[in-house]
């Protein structure tokens, strides 16, 4: 049933078109480019799940990122685990985690959910820092061995890429079926009204702490695969707060609400950042235009760039969804 | 006929203030319920508690031979119970069919969404909103967010619906349209319990009437013996004769 | 166990601060419900206002703080104009991340200009000596000044015109307004006052700690603490919550690592939050 939605097959037309590019000719810096394109995405797609369709602000998503990459390195490096099974049991504790947590933190509304979740990122990040196994403030670094079970480091690379891939791909997916299902349709009544839901008959405290827990797995995955790529973990590489800002930037900047949003809004502020980090500007000032650049949507296009698309071409959204 | 609603000796507080004291009655099936009295008289409030936005500081509801004092308003839709609210709460970004849909999926048939749909058009064709499917909820008229509000409670398929002022804002009209969907709702095996201040249709409608005052209970019976009880002219309605007034077809 | 007091009365001191700071935010939530995330970015730029100020003029810090709090309006009426008139009315979430944004570009800005090493400012009262504890000077005008701002805020509310003004459209900005004050001319007044409190607390914080651009994170969190005690709406609730925050503080630091203290004040937020939605003094607005 998923397979009639048009935009399915466009996703996975991305998916192979990150594969292929970099993949012919072997142009591991476009691939280096690409991967940061790829987590981008899966981080916006996935905290659309949570401000997008249920319209529950999370500032501090980048936690299941941080700590699926703190599992997933632990279980390669300190128990020598296969790299796919680290990264999926990464993904089912971290989604652990988040639902537990969720359940307390999710019955705040609104403004009160979003400063709790700030929170949850600074508890996290102080924890770990004083957390001996995961080495505390020094964090964990990769022995090279580790490679070794996938082929040597230059095929670890590409594995690693091609997962991601393969990740942000099913968190475009998970992001289409929802947004067509009854569960979707429960979190949009949410979204527009709490209240007004749960009169409804929607059990919203259960629906929020399973999106809640959902929107976690995937970023907790690519953690831990994107953290054994680069070889090493630290409490501030792990729980940078300005990835979460950017999240939400990227998110707001494609169009909340949507899957292509938060696909676009990655790649193009991905983009953004690049060019600007490479450019004599100093790196500070990123975050004056990425500032600015959400100042911009909220003012004067709350539904980002494809709500902008949506309102000149009403019919493009039944395809490009 | 058995007892569908049974309300028992139900009271609320908020603080030092008492909404609703020592209530009691009872709605059987098949039947159409006034509820009226004074603004502040609780009869919100009431609603409130039925159908679980509210705990109950003391007393019990039974709904279809369940107690269901304490449920949470989602269960209770489940279990049949179904209302609408005096100020509208559409969802606003969502289109008409899509708002009227959620009342079809997570009503009493918990239906799957294509279900759901089918359910929610004929729903929507019944209230007169067919060819407003596609609109989005925002840009509706008052009165066709008052009818969004009735179609989202009727596709939840319930045995029981709780109107609270649905006819509240309507020009006559409006309100005479109102007034003969309530009416097929019930002719449909669904019983009403309706908040009304509109008394010609309360007295139009009703198969009995409840009023409330101050948070209490003042009477109970068939219209024509309430509206003439002394303590019920001094309260709300003014004069005794009102009634007749309003209701007489000239 | 007389370390503990001593470090008790200085977390009761440090504490008047955060009760000013959070009266800020307190404010700004009370009367226009919106949550101003640039916070703690105004309380940084109140911190470097008084290192500027202080640098160029040498002139004692305290008195200082009154260019200070004119400044901070001047910030404040900007910000107003610049992100949050826009979004009064909005949706909750337009209004947390509009404000979001400026505070991004203020600390972009302040890093770039600033970079992240710390700064001082050097004006050091002389302390008071009991016995064998000294308690610095700082800390005393500090608290002092918090609660002499505290007091005249709590007068301007409830004896000027424009206070009263405030407070009603606090309560209901329809009727307000339908009484004829221009609710916009209120909320821009109101957050500017919030926004110089949040300076002047940034001010006041620069002569007691070293600090960065990025120090005013640390005391936005222990605003929204504060706030979410307090309730909203009562300036003196914040003042008092401020100070058994720091209270707080003063009897848990002798015993456990600075680093935990976030931790702590993260975790009463969300316990107070579930435990008590009407805030221990006063009223919560719906967020």
């Amino acid at each position: 049933m998923i397979l009639r939605r048009p935009f399915f097959w466009i996703i996975l037309l991305i998916a192979a078109g990150f594969i292929y590019a970099p993949l012919h000719g072997n142009n591991v810096s476009l691939r280096e480019d690409l991967i940061l394109v790829a987590i981008a995405i899966i981080l916006a797609s996935n905290l659309n799940l949570m401000i997008g369709y249920t319209g529950y602000v999370n500032f501090g998503h980048i936690v299941f990122y941080g700590l699926g990459g703190y599992v997933g390195l632990y279980l390669t490096t300190v128990r020598a685990w296969n790299l796919v099974l680290s990264a999926l049991v990464a993904g089912v504790v971290v989604s652990l985690c988040a639902f537990l947590f969720g359940l307390a933190i999710l019955r705040l509304r609104g403004a009160y959910f979003a400063l709790a979740t700030i929170g949850i990122l600074q508890a996290v990040q102080a924890f770990v820092s004083n957390f001996d196994p995961w080495g505390r403030s020094t964090g964990m670094y990769l022995s090279f061995n580790s490679y070794q079970s996938l082929g040597g480091a230059r095929r670890a690379l590409w594995i690693t890429y091609f997962l991601i891939i393969a990740v942000m791909a099913l968190s475009m997916i998970v992001s289409l079926v929802i947004k067509n299902s009854k569960f979707g349709l429960g979190l949009f009544a949410i979204r527009e009204d709490e209240d007004a839901a749960v009169v409804l008959g929607v059990n919203a405290t259960m629906y929020k702490a399973i999106i809640y827990s959902v929107s976690a797995f995937l970023p907790a995955v690519a953690g831990a695969l994107m953290f054994f790529k680069n070889g090493m973990i630290d409490p501030s590489i792990a729980f940078e707060y300005m990835l979460s800002l950017e999240g939400i930037v990227m998110l707001m900047l494609g169009g909340q609400g949507s899957v292509i949003g938060a696909a676009l809004g990655g790649t193009l502020y991905e983009k953004l950042r690049s060019y600007l980090l490479t450019s004599p500007v100093l790196s500070n000032f990123h975050l004056v235009i990425a500032g600015g650049l959400l100042l911009m949507v909220v003012l004067f296009a709350p539904g980002g760039l494809i709500g902008w698309v949506y309102r000149l071409v009403p019919r493009a959204r039944k395809v490009i969804e | 006929m058995n007892s569908l609603l049974e309300v028992r000796g139900v009271s609320k507080h908020f603080g030092g203030l008492v909404a609703v004291s020592d209530v009691s009655f009872s709605i059987a099936e098949g039947e159409i319920m006034g509820l009226i009295g004074p603004n502040g008289a609780g009869k919100t409030t009431l609603f409130n508690v039925v159908n679980g936005v509210y705990k109950a500081d003391q007393g019990s509801i039974t709904f279809a031979g369940e107690d269901i004092t304490g449920y949470s308003p989602d269960k209770v839709v489940h279990l049949g119970l179904a209302r609408t609210h005096q100020i509208v709460k559409p969802l606003n970004d969502l289109t008409v069919l899509e708002n009227v849909t959620v009342g079809a999926c997570f009503g009493r048939e918990y239906l799957d969404k294509a279900a759901a749909r089918k359910v929610a058009s004929e729903v929507l064709q019944r209230v007169g909103l067919g060819d407003r499917a596609d609109t989005v909820a925002r840009s509706l008229t008052i009165a066709g967010k008052k009818r969004l509000e009735v179609a989202r409670a009727l596709a939840a398929k319930p045995k029981l619906l709780l109107l609270d002022e649905v006819l509240a804002g309507l020009n006559p009209t409006e309100v005479a349209t109102m007034i003969e969907l309530v009416r097929t709702i019930r002719d449909s095996g669904v019983s009403v319990l309706m908040i009304e201040h509109l008394m010609q249709a309360i007295m139009s409608l009703s198969d009995r009437i409840v009023v409330l005052n101050l948070g209490r209970k003042l009477a109970e019976g068939q219209p024509d013996e309430v509206v003439h009880n002394p303590d019920v002219v001094e309260a709300y309605l003014g004069f005794p004769d009102i009634v007749d007034k309003l209701t007489r077809t000239d | 166990m007389s370390g503990v007091l001593a470090s008790m009365i200085d977390g009761v001191l440090v504490g008047a601060v955060y009760g000013l700071a959070a009266m800020g935010l307190s404010l700004i939530w009370g009367v226009m419900d919106v949550i101003n995330l640039t916070h703690g970015a105004m309380i940084a730029l109140g911190m470097f206002c008084m290192y500027l100020l202080f640098a160029a003029t040498g002139i004692n810090a305290y008195l200082l703080l009154l260019p200070t709090i004119g400044i901070g309006l001047l910030l404040g009426f900007i910000v107003y104009w610049m992100a949050v008139h826009w979004v009064v009315g909005r949706s909750m979430l337009m209004s947390l991340l509009s404000t979001f944004a400026v505070n991004m570009m203020v600390i972009g800005i302040g890093t770039a200009v600033w970079s992240t090493s710390p700064y001082n400012v050097n004006f050091v009262l002389p302390g008071i000596t009991l016995g064998a504890y000294t308690f610095t000077g700082n800390h005393i005008a500090a608290a002092i000044s918090a609660v002499v701002i505290a007091l005249a805020l709590q007068l301007f509310l409830y004896q000027t015109r424009t206070g009263k003004a405030i407070r009603a459209v606090a309560d209901n900005r329809e009727a307000a307004e339908l009484m004829g004050i221009s609710s916009t001319a209120v909320l821009s007044i109101a957050f500017a006052i919030g926004i110089a409190l949040a300076c002047t607390s940034g001010a006041l914080v620069s002569t007691l700690f070293p600090f960065t651009i990025l120090s005013g994170g640390v005391y936005q969190l222990k605003s929204f603490v504060v706030t979410i005690l307090a309730g909203l709406g009562k300036p003196f609730g914040a003042l008092v919550a401020g100070i058994l925050l720091g209270l707080l503080e003063g009897v848990v630091t002798p015993f456990i690592a600075v680093s935990w203290i976030p931790l702590i004040e993260f975790g009463l937020f969300v316990v107070v939050l579930v435990a008590f939605p009407q805030g221990i003094f006063g009223k919560r607005a719906t967020a």
